[in-house]
C-alpha cells in the first residue's frame, strides 16, 4: 500500500487554469473522497495521479517515489473508470487478467488470481461472458475485480457509479466499502454525489473552481463546514441560508434578519453591521415550537421524514422532521433556529465562529 | 497521454511520406500542362519546366470543345449527384426505420450489383437505350449513373439515418406530422452532412465514369469531359500537354467538391457504426 | 404512420383501412425508386449481356446473332491468354488490395490523433481519390516513361532496377505498374473507412490498457485491431471484388500488354469486347468472372460464419 502525495500541483489546458497549487497527502490505507460540481478539476487531478494527463506545475509523488515522468503502467495503481472502459471483445476472465498476463505471470498464478477476484465480487459464474452479456452492475463488478487482481499500491475511482440506477448505487456503495475494509488499499475516489463521499470516506476533499474547499472527516465537513460552498454542498436536503446581518445591542451582538433577533455569544469579533449568512441544516430547524413564524408552501412526505417548504421573513427555507407534525399549507407554524446549530458565514463565505 | 518527442518525430515523417506521395503525381500533372510544347520531351524530366506557359490552358479553352465537354460534365454530374442523394435517402431511410418482407433481398440485390463487371452491361444497354432515345442524351447519361451510384449511396444515407434516434420521428408524429413530413422536415435537415458527403461522392464518381459516357455517346454535343479528354489523343495525336491541361481544369472542380466533402464522409461512417 | 391521438371520432371505414394499407405499404413506397432504377438499368441489361455468352455476336458481322451454346466457353478453357488473365488477377487483386490496406490503415492510425494542422493534412492525403481513374493511368504512365517522367531515373540511382528503361514495357514487371497506381488511388478508401472505426473505439479503452500496463504495440494488436476486425473483413471483401473487376487503370496503362502480358479477366473482357468486337465471347468471359467472384463471396461468407460460431 502506497501512501500518495501531491504538493503544489497546479493544471493548465492551454491557457485555461484548472487546478491550483493543490497540497494534498493520501495516507498509505486511506479511503479518499474527492468531491465537487462538474468542472471542479476532481477527475483531472485523479487523472494526473493516474498519469493520463500531463502535470503542468508541482510534483506527485506515490509511495514516495516521484511519478510525474512516469507512464500510467509504471506507477503501480489501478483505475476504475466510469464507463468501466471494459474490453469487449474479451471475456471477463480475460479482462481481469489482461494485466498479469502483459507481466508474463504464470498462467497457474493468473487462474488463481482471477478465481480470488471472482470470489470476492461474486463473479464466479459470469467467468466466460462477454461484457455486453453483462448488466450495469455485473459490469462495474468486473471493472473492480480487473484493478483488484493485479494488487496494486492505489486505486483510483472515477465516478464509478455514476451510470448505475438508484437502487443498484446503494447497493454497489457497501460493496466498495466492504472491499476497502478487506484489502485496506490506498483509494482515492471522484464522485459528484455527497452521499457517496459521506458513506464511503475517511477523508474527504471537497473542491470547487480548481481549489481545495476544506479537508476532513466526513462528519468535520457536515459539522463545521469551512465555508459557504461546502456548507451548501453536504447534507441533502442541503442547507438552508439566510442573509442577515450583525447589530450590537448593548455588548451582546445580535443576529437580525426580517424574521428573528438572535443573540450571538459575547466573543464574536465582528463589526456592527457586518453583512452575515446564517445556515442551518433543515433537520437541525424544530418544528411546531419556538419563537420564530413561518408560513408554509409545500410538504413533502417521504416516509422516512417530512420535508416542510416554508417561507420564513421573505426567505424560502426547507425543514426536515422524523415527527409528522399536523400542518397545512398556507397555514403558519412556530419553529426555533437553536443557535448551536447555526452556522455564520462573513461576506467572504468563510466560516466565523464556531 | 503524454507522449515521447521521437513518436512525434515519426509522426511527422510518416505523414509527410504521403502527403509527398499523394501530391507528386497531381503536381506532376500540373507540371505537363505548363511544360510548352517544345520542351515537352526534352525536359521531359525536369521538376519544373525552365519556361512555363499557359499555351495549353489558352488552347484548350478557345479553340477545342473542352468548354462543351466541361459544361456537359458539370450538367451530368450535379444531376446525378441531386438525382442519386434523393432517391438513395428516400431508400436508406426505409432501411433504416422499418423491416419489411423483401428488405433482405434488397440489400443482396444491391451488393449483387457491386460485384459484376459493368464492360458487360455496355452492350446491352446500347441497344436497350437507343429506341428510348436515350442514347446521344444527357438525360440517359444522367439515369445511368444514378442507378450505378445508389447502392452505395443508399448504404451512406442509411448509416446516416441510423445515427438518429427515431424517438425524434415518432415524436413528430404524435406531434400531428405523417412520417413523410417528419423525413423531410426534421429527419432530413439533421442529415445535412450525410447528404453533402452522399452527393460529393456520387459527384466525383459521376464526373470520371468514361466507359459509358464514351459508348452510350458518338456525338461531341453530349460528350462529357472525361471522353473529351480521349479525343486529345486521336485529333492531336497524343497532344500530353494539352490533355494534362484539360486534365487539370477538369480535375479542379471534383477536387475541390471532394475537398469540402470528405470531412463528411469520415463523420458519416463513424455515425452509422460500421458494422460487420 | 402513428394514430392521430387529437382525432376522437370515429374514421369511416374505408379511410382506416386504406390508411393501414398505406402505412403497410410505406417502406416499399421509399425504397421502390432505387429498386426500379436497378432492376431496369442493371439487373435487366445483365441478363441480357449473360444471354449474350450463348450467342455468336461480332458486330461487324451483321448476320451474327445466332444461339450458339456452350461454344464460347469451350474456346474459354482452351483460351491461353484467359488462362494468364486468371493468375494476373490474382496477383493484381492481392497486390493491389493488402497494399490499399495495409497503407490506408497505417495513414488512419497517422491521423487519428490530434495535431496542428490535422484538417489540411487530411484532405490533401485523400485528394487522389478524386482524381479520375483514366486519369490516373494516363499521369501514372507518364511517370513511369523514361522520355517523360522521372521514376525509372530515381528507381536506376537507388539501384532498385539495373536500368532505366520503361517498366510497362517488361512484360515480367509491367503489372507493377497499374499496380501502384490503383494503390495511389485506392488508399484515401481504406484510410476513411478504417479512420471512421478507429474514432468509434472509445478513447477510455486505451487508458484502461495503458494502467494495465500495455506499451502503443500492445494496445494496438490487442484493441484496436480486434475492434477493427469486422469493419476490416467487410471493406477488404467488398474491395476485392470490385478491385478484380476494375479495368481501366490497366487498359489506359499497358492495354493489356506487353503482348497480352498484363491482362487480368476484366480487362480481358474489354480488349475481346471493344478490340475484337466480340460481344458474344466477351460475354463468356465476363460470365466466368462473375461466377467466379461469386464463388469468392460465397466462400468468405461461409468462413465468417464457421468463425463466428467458434468464437460463440
Amino acid at each position: 500500500m502506497s501512501a500518495i502525495d501531491i504538493r503544489g500541483v497546479s493544471k493548465r489546458f492551454g491557457t485555461t487554469p484548472v487546478l491550483h497549487e493543490l497540497d494534498l497527502t493520501v495516507a498509505a490505507g486511506e479511503f479518499l473522497v474527492l468531491v465537487g460540481p462538474s468542472g471542479c478539476g476532481k477527475s483531472t487531478l485523479l487523472r494526473m495521479i493516474a498519469g493520463l494527463e500531463e502535470v503542468s506545475a508541482g510534483e506527485i509523488r506515490i509511495g514516495g517515489r516521484r511519478v510525474n515522468e512516469l507512464p500510467p503502467k509504471a506507477r503501480d495503481i489501478a483505475m476504475v473508470f466510469q464507463s468501466y472502459a471494459l474490453y469487449p471483445h474479451m471475456s471477463v476472465a480475460d479482462n481481469m487478467a489482461y494485466s498479469l498476463r502483459l507481466r508474463r505471470t504464470l498462467p497457474a498464478e493468473i487462474a488463481r488470481a482471477v478465481g480470488a477476484a471472482a470470489g470476492k465480487l461474486g463473479l464466479e459464474a459470469l467467468l466466460t461472458r462477454k461484457p455486453k452479456a453483462l448488466s450495469g452492475g455485473q459490469r462495474q463488478r468486473v471493472a473492480m475485480g480487473r484493478a483488484i487482481v493485479r494488487k496494486p499500491g492505489a486505486f483510483l475511482f472515477d465516478e464509478p457509479l455514476s451510470n448505475l440506477d438508484a437502487r443498484l448505487r446503494e447497493h454497489m456503495r457497501a460493496e466498495i466499502k466492504k472491499l476497502h475494509r478487506e484489502l485496506g488499499a490506498t483509494s482515492i475516489y471522484v464522485t459528484h454525489d455527497q452521499i457517496e463521499a459521506m458513506t464511503l470516506a475517511d477523508r474527504i476533499v471537497a473542491l470547487n473552481g480548481g481549489r481545495v474547499q476544506q479537508v476532513g472527516s466526513p462528519l468535520d465537513l457536515y459539522d463545521r463546514p469551512a465555508n459557504l460552498f461546502v456548507a451548501g454542498f453536504i447534507g441533502s436536503p442541503a442547507m438552508n441560508m439566510f442573509q442577515a446581518h450583525l447589530e450590537r445591542d448593548g455588548g451582546t451582538p445580535m443576529l437580525t434578519h426580517a424574521a428573528f433577533r438572535i443573540p450571538l455569544p459575547r466573543d464574536l469579533a465582528l463589526p456592527d453591521g457586518a453583512a452575515l449568512t446564517v445556515g442551518i441544516r433543515p433537520e437541525h430547524i424544530v418544528l411546531g415550537a419556538g419563537p420564530i413564524r413561518g408560513t408554509v408552501d409545500l410538504i413533502e412526505p417521504t416516509g422516512l421524514g417530512t420535508i416542510v417548504h416554508l417561507t420564513l421573513g421573505g426567505t424560502a427555507i426547507k425543514a426536515f422532521s422524523l415527527e409528522r407534525h399536523p400542518l397545512s399549507i398556507g397555514g403558519d407554524v412556530q419553529l426555533d433556529l437553536p443557535l448551536a446549530r447555526l452556522h455564520l458565514f462573513d461576506d467572504a463565505g468563510v466560516r466565523v465562529g464556531d | 497521454m503524454r507522449r515521447r518527442p521521437l513518436y512525434w518525430a515519426v509522426h511527422y515523417c510518416l505523414l509527410s511520406l504521403y502527403v509527398l506521395f499523394a501530391l507528386f503525381p497531381l503536381y506532376w500533372l500540373l507540371k505537363v500542362a505548363l511544360t510548352p510544347n517544345e520542351l515537352l520531351y526534352s525536359e521531359g524530366i525536369r521538376l519544373w519546366p525552365s519556361r512555363a506557359s499557359l499555351e495549353h490552358f489558352r488552347f484548350v479553352l478557345t479553340h477545342s470543345d473542352f468548354p462543351l465537354f466541361f459544361r456537359n460534365s458539370l450538367i451530368v454530374s450535379t444531376s446525378t449527384a441531386v438525382l442519386a442523394t434523393l432517391v438513395s435517402s428516400a431508400c436508406g431511410y426505409g432501411l433504416s426505420r422499418f423491416t419489411f418482407r423483401g428488405k433482405s433481398a434488397l440489400v443482396a440485390l444491391m451488393l449483387i450489383t457491386q460485384m459484376f463487371p459493368l464492360v458487360m452491361l455496355v452492350a446491352p444497354m446500347f441497344r436497350l437505350l437507343t429506341p428510348l432515345g436515350l442514347t446521344n442524351s444527357l438525360t440517359g447519361l444522367v439515369i445511368v449513373y444514378t442507378a450505378f451510384n445508389a447502392p452505395f449511396a443508399t448504404f451512406l444515407m442509411q448509416s446516416f439515418f441510423d445515427a438518429i434516434p427515431r424517438e425524434l420521428e415518432e415524436a413528430a408524429m404524435i406531434d400531428g406530422a405523417t412520417r413523410f413530413g417528419a423525413f423531410r422536415r426534421i429527419i432530413l435537415p439533421l442529415t445535412l452532412p450525410g447528404i453533402a458527403a452522399t452527393s460529393g461522392f456520387v459527384f466525383t464518381a459521376a464526373w470520371s465514369e468514361l466507359l459509358f459516357a464514351l459508348m452510350l455517346n458518338s456525338s461531341a454535343r453530349a460528350s462529357t469531359f472525361p471522353v473529351g479528354l480521349l479525343s486529345f489523343v486521336s485529333k492531336f495525336s497524343v497532344d500530353f500537354g494539352q490533355m494534362m491541361a484539360a486534365g487539370v481544369l477538369a480535375l479542379i472542380p471534383a477536387c475541390l467538391f471532394f475537398l469540402l466533402i470528405q470531412r463528411y464522409l469520415v463523420r458519416g461512417l463513424t455515425a452509422g457504426a460500421v458494422k460487420g | 404512420m402513428g394514430a392521430d391521438p387529437h382525432q376522437g371520432e370515429t374514421e369511416p371505414e374505408v379511410t382506416a383501412l386504406g390508411r393501414r394499407l398505406a402505412s403497410g405499404a410505406e417502406p416499399y413506397l421509399y425504397t421502390a425508386p432505387v429498386l426500379l432504377l436497378i432492376v431496369a438499368i442493371m439487373l435487366v441489361p445483365l441478363g441480357v449481356g449473360l444471354s449474350y455468352a450463348f450467342r455468336d455476336l461480332q458486330l461487324l458481322d451483321p448476320f451474327a446473332g445466332a444461339f450458339i451454346g456452350l461454344d464460347h466457353f469451350r474456346e474459354l478453357i482452351a483460351d491461353d491468354i484467359f488462362r494468364d488473365a486468371l493468375r494476373n488477377t490474382a496477383v493484381w487483386t492481392c497486390a493491389s488490395v493488402s497494399l490499399q490496406f495495409v497503407l490506408g490503415l497505417g495513414l488512419a492510425l497517422l491521423l487519428n490523433r490530434e495535431f496542428p494542422g490535422r484538417r489540411l493534412v487530411q484532405a490533401l492525403v485523400f485528394l487522389p481519390w478524386a482524381v479520375p481513374t483514366f486519369l490516373v493511368g494516363l499521369d501514372w504512365q507518364w511517370l513511369f516513361n523514361p522520355v517523360v517522367g522521372p521514376l525509372p531515373h530515381w528507381l536506376f540511382a537507388l539501384h532498385i532496377t539495373h536500368d532505366a528503361n520503361n517498366l510497362l514495357s517488361d512484360p515480367n514487371l509491367a503489372l507493377i505498374g497499374p499496380i501502384v497506381a490503383a494503390v495511389w488511388w485506392g488508399i484515401p478508401f481504406f484510410a476513411i473507412t478504417c479512420l471512421a472505426a478507429l474514432q468509434s473505439i472509445p478513447k477510455d479503452l486505451y487508458e484502461a490498457a495503458a494502467i494495465d500496463g500495455a506499451g502503443l504495440l500492445e494496445q494496438f494488436r490487442s484493441i484496436t485491431l480486434p475492434l477493427l476486425a469486422p469493419t476490416i473483413a467487410i471493406s477488404i471483401l467488398l474491395r476485392t471484388i470490385w478491385v478484380a473487376n476494375f479495368a481501366d487503370l490497366i487498359i489506359v496503362m499497358t492495354n493489356g500488354g506487353p503482348a497480352d502480358a498484363t491482362q487480368t479477366v476484366a480487362s480481358y473482357i474489354f480488349t475481346v469486347a471493344f478490340r475484337r468486337l466480340d460481344f458474344g465471347y466477351a460475354s463468356a468471359v465476363a460470365t466466368a468472372l462473375l461466377l467466379l467472384l461469386f464463388v469468392y463471396a460465397i466462400a468468405i461468407l461461409l468462413l465468417r460464419r464457421a468463425f463466428l460460431r467458434r468464437q460463440a
